[in-house]
């Protein structure tokens, strides 16, 4: 236990069960002080109520919440240190928005109160509207007033959910760009919990995908998108391309042979879960080029597709067996291929990943929600 | 005949207004007459009598006095009780919640003649004296059923979720009830209250059957005032108690109103 950070939030064996379904199988977590953490995974997977356990307004029905040493199970929420940044926003409408952002100050009787309130809205850039009622913003600024009036409190952890969830796009974007500044400048300790995988790796510094009330994997971004450990990280993580491949013994230190569809493709052995004979080889559609530049693995198919979208072109390419791969080529003057053409995709060894051919190919990739 | 056509709505209108408003003008204009003998019905001579000696019918402020008293205490209790009703059957799920529901609704739906005449017979059979402590309990008991019917309307629209907002930001049970459910919770609170007192001002029948001697309220002296001939006064009191009610109507269009543009 000593190895803990000072604020650290544990997770200990956190079960949450209802009579007819278990919604958080037992949990294991450390998410460091100062850390932006997201939850990320589809509806149902257990992350809001995770979430709202956390913040005591949900009664685990096993386990420990820790912050630091200090074991924070069994308060309530009005006496933890934690605050949210709920999904409506669920602000008080018969109080101005300065007075939203003060209710936490003043329940705790700080005499700052003033100071420290006007001091959160000028860092969510609403100094101009505190005598406005919420309802008089619009949803970009609700969302910041929640925000500030959460973070006012300097609480030990701050959690969000789904917090741009009814905001459009490009507010969207901008919000996640915000909320990253934000995090980075006050250093608390941020739970972010989404679906929305491109926002959970534009913020967050790891990632823990939830499915079916329990993590499938914990990473940074880069390493659960290049390295995802099951079709279901791979598929909700964007998109995949996955071949059903037989491993074949020997190989190099560095790497290993699969046999796919009459082919022999190479993988980075590290990229390889232990023991595995069959497995499904991934390679993400941005990794492919059409033409032999890409790398030592080559397969032979037929342009079924092409979509246009700016900055890249989208290649369907129907592979002999049927199959059809996706292919993501950057617009950066490299060789166009027209419907119909026969084609030659390769790719580099060490970008593609393995995962046991025991799951289903397409776990996950329903549940991907596209807002 | 085109324009009478194109503003038929507006005329229709006007006609219900001039039903419903026709009988407070002519009472407003009676309370300055000078009735000659004992029947207020024909307009004989201009006087102020009615309202510099309001009190100057035997027994009317009496009887005005204990209605106030009634309606504010029946009104009182009855939005504290119905209050906590309204909570309970809007925000937790309990047995017998169903038949609570049901039975709070019965003095609304029963006739006033069986409500009062069954309570003289319950309060004859319990030894409660008739009087004013009768009527109290008989008014708090059908008034709470319209507060309950007005906060609970207030309590659905109410989202959960601002009070779990007031938990998570450090707000104990106690001051998450007295800084935000019960500010939002008040516009319905406020109509309960003031269509208690209105009721109970206002009501006949079941005081009737429960009144002493010594307990004559506003409406039973105007009653019984109304066979021998009604005093002036009662027609003054009668407007002035509209005017406080239009008052009260106004205030809560410009707030509601207020708020509205707030949201707009």
């Amino acid at each position: 236990m000593g190895e803990a950070g000072k604020g650290d939030l544990r997770l200990v064996a956190l079960t949450k069960s209802f009579e007819t379904f278990t919604a958080v199988h037992p949990l294991d977590l450390t998410i460091p002080q100062g850390s932006f953490f997201a939850l990320l995974g589809p509806s149902g997977c257990g992350k809001t109520t995770t979430l709202r356990m956390i913040a005591g307004l949900e009664e685990p029905t096993g386990g420990r919440i820790l912050i630091g040493d200090s074991d924070i199970t069994a308060t309530k929420a009005y006496q933890r240190n934690v605050n949210t940044v709920f999904q409506s926003y669920a602000l008080f409408p018969h109080m101005t928005v300065f007075e939203n952002v003060a209710f936490g100050l003043r329940r705790r009787g700080d005499k700052d109160f003033r100071a420290k309130s006007h001091e959160a809205l000028e860092l969510v850039q609403l100094g101009q509207v505190s005598s406005k009622k919420p309802t008089q913003l619009s949803g970009g600024m609700q969302q910041r007033v929640a925000l500030a009036r959460a973070l006012v409190n300097r609480p030990d952890v701050l959690l969000l959910d789904e917090p741009l969830g009814a905001l459009d796009l490009k507010l969207r974007r901008q919000m996640q760009i915000e909320l990253k500044r934000i995090q980075q400048e006050v250093g608390l300790t941020f739970i972010h919990v989404t679906h929305d995988q491109e926002e959970a790796m534009t913020m967050a510094d790891s990632i823990a995908v939830m499915n079916a009330g329990a993590i499938e994997q914990l990473g940074d971004p880069a390493t659960l998108y290049e390295q995802p450990r099951s079709t279901f990280v791979a598929n909700f993580l964007g998109q995949s391309n996955l071949l059903k491949a037989t491993v074949n013994l020997g190989g190099t230190d560095g790497v290993v042979t699969v046999r796919s569809h009459d082919a022999d493709l190479e993988v980075s052995r590290s990229h390889l879960p232990d023991g595995a004979s069959e497995v499904w080889l991934g390679v993400r559609p941005e990794k492919l080029r059409l033409g032999e530049s890409g790398g030592p693995n080559h397969l032979r198919g037929v342009v079924r597709d092409v979509s246009f979208t700016g900055v890249a072109t989208q290649y369907i390419v129907e592979m002999p067996w049927g199959q059809e791969l996706t292919v993501v080529q950057q617009n950066d003057g490299s060789a166009r291929a027209g419907l119909a053409e026969n084609v030659t995709v390769s790719w580099a060894a060490e970008h593609g990943f393995a995962l046991d051919a025991s799951q289903a190919a397409d776990a996950g990739a329903e549940l991907v929600e596209h807002g | 005949m085109a324009w009478i056509r194109r503003h038929l709505v507006a005329f229709a209108a006007f006609a219900v207004l001039i039903y419903m408003l026709v009988p407070n003008v002519i009472v407003a204009a009676f309370s300055f007459n000078n009735p000659r003998g004992k029947y207020n019905y024909v307009f004989n001579e201009f006087s102020t009598e009615a309202w510099t000696s309001p009190c100057g019918a035997q027994g009317i402020c009496e009887s005005l006095g204990l209605s106030l008293r009634i309606g504010v205490t029946a009104s009182l209790v009855a939005t504290v009780l119905g209050t906590m009703i309204a909570f309970a059957l809007g925000r937790y799920r309990f047995r017998g919640r169903s038949a609570t529901n049901l039975l709070i609704f019965m003095p609304m739906a029963t006739p006033e003649v069986v409500m009062g005449s069954s309570l003289l017979t319950l309060f004859l059979m319990l030894g409660v004296p008739s009087g004013t402590g009768a009527i109290l309990i008989a008014h708090i008991m059908f008034c709470v059923s319209f507060v309950v019917v007005a906060v609970k309307a207030r309590v659905a629209t109410l989202d959960p979720r601002l009070e779990e907002a007031a938990a998570d930001l450090g707000a104990n049970p106690f001051q998450t009830f007295l800084r935000v459910t019960l500010p939002l919770a008040a516009p319905g609170i406020a109509a309960g209250a003031l269509l208690a007192f209105s009721l109970s001002f206002d009501d006949y029948i079941i005081t009737n059957f429960n009144a002493s001697p010594s307990s004559i309220t506003f409406p039973m002296y105007v009653w019984g005032a109304s066979a021998r001939g009604v005093p002036v006064q009662v027609y003054a009191i009668g407007t002035v108690m509209f005017l406080v009610a239009l008052v009260v109507v106004i205030i809560g269009q410009v707030l509601s109103s207020r708020r509205n543009r707030q949201v707009a």
